[in-house]
């Protein structure tokens, strides 16, 4: 049934395939930057490559955003359950925290922004 | 009723009543396609395909190509799926494949059997469908990143696909 031209067939597309999936894992999601939101207001863009720190005051005191080695976090904020600061380091373009007592967000965006979700 | 002067009678050939029932196999192939519940949205083992393949093999290239599209508007008609995204993504595709198929009559049969054409003709039903999603529905690159476990899908498909269809063309061919 399978002959010499089929395995050479099977087997390119295997190849090409572990490359896709390499390819994919290397790109998936890279975020370049960190948008901060207040009110749900856009306030400032930080790109992701500068390590810093930026405070951002709102209603209950002052959020404190972290950027290190292309990754951001909530470090220090004044909401009574911590849930933004739980959530730890963002890496992916898309992920979010929001400190919503303080009413502050994270978003990390990419080049290209990512969907929220896809509906067939 | 009078005979309109402009009447005309059309004879089918031997060939055109095998498409026919080949098409009407296909179709029922790919009612089998979308009951067979998936993973994830997009992914189909594609039996309909096994028919294009016999026919490509049995009747060549164009009875193929009349078969497939005979397939996607029939199975449109029976699915609902007429003129919305999916049909025209199922079109799309299909014509990419059959596109492949045509230029890999250039293969020699010695060394290639039916499973490379299935799954050449799969992957290229992937990435004509991908290609339309990019272009028309989704115009973002984001989508790509859908390609790799979709392409592992479309290889299994493929090799599944052709495994039965030249099964079935080495029974035909005994008969």
């Amino acid at each position: 049934m399978f002959k010499a031209g089929d395995y050479l067939v099977l087997l390119a597309l295997c190849a090409l395939l572990l490359a896709a999936f390499l390819q994919l894992g290397r790109h998936a999601g890279a975020a370049s930057e960190v948008i901060v939101r207040q009110n749900g207001m856009e306030t400032v863009r930080l790109p992701l490559r500068l390590n810093r720190l930026h405070v951002a005051r709102g209603p209950l005191g002052l959020t404190e955003i972290e950027i290190h080695d292309g990754q951001a976090r909530i470090r220090r904020d004044p909401s009574p359950r911590q849930y933004c600061v739980q959530q730890g380091w963002l890496r992916r373009s898309g992920d979010i925290a929001v400190c919503l007592p303080n009413r502050v967000s994270i978003e990390l965006a990419g080049p290209r922004q990512a969907h929220d979700s896809l509906a067939y | 009723m009078t005979r309109s002067p402009t009447e005309r009678t059309l004879q089918a050939s031997a060939d055109d009543h095998r498409i026919a029932s080949l098409a009407a196999l296909a179709i029922a192939l790919g009612m089998v396609d979308a009951a067979i519940p998936s993973p994830l949205p997009g992914v189909k083992p594609g039996l309909a395909n096994i028919m294009t393949l016999f026919a490509l093999y049995t009747l060549g290239w164009r009875a193929a190509v009349w078969v497939t599209l005979l397939r996607v508007v029939g199975a449109g008609l029976l699915l609902g799926s007429l003129f919305t995204p999916g049909f025209w993504l199922s079109l799309g595709g299909a014509l990419a494949s059959l596109l492949l198929l045509g230029a890999c009559r250039a293969l020699p049969a010695r060394h290639f059997s039916l499973v490379s054409h299935s799954l050449l003709a799969a992957q290229a039903h992937l990435l004509g469908q991908l290609l339309l999603v990019r272009l028309f529905l989704i115009p973002y690159d984001n989508i790509l990143v859908l390609f790799p476990p979709l392409a592992l899908a479309t290889l299994l498909g493929g090799v599944a696909n052709g495994l039965i269809a030249s099964h079935l063309v080495q029974a035909h061919d005994k008969d």
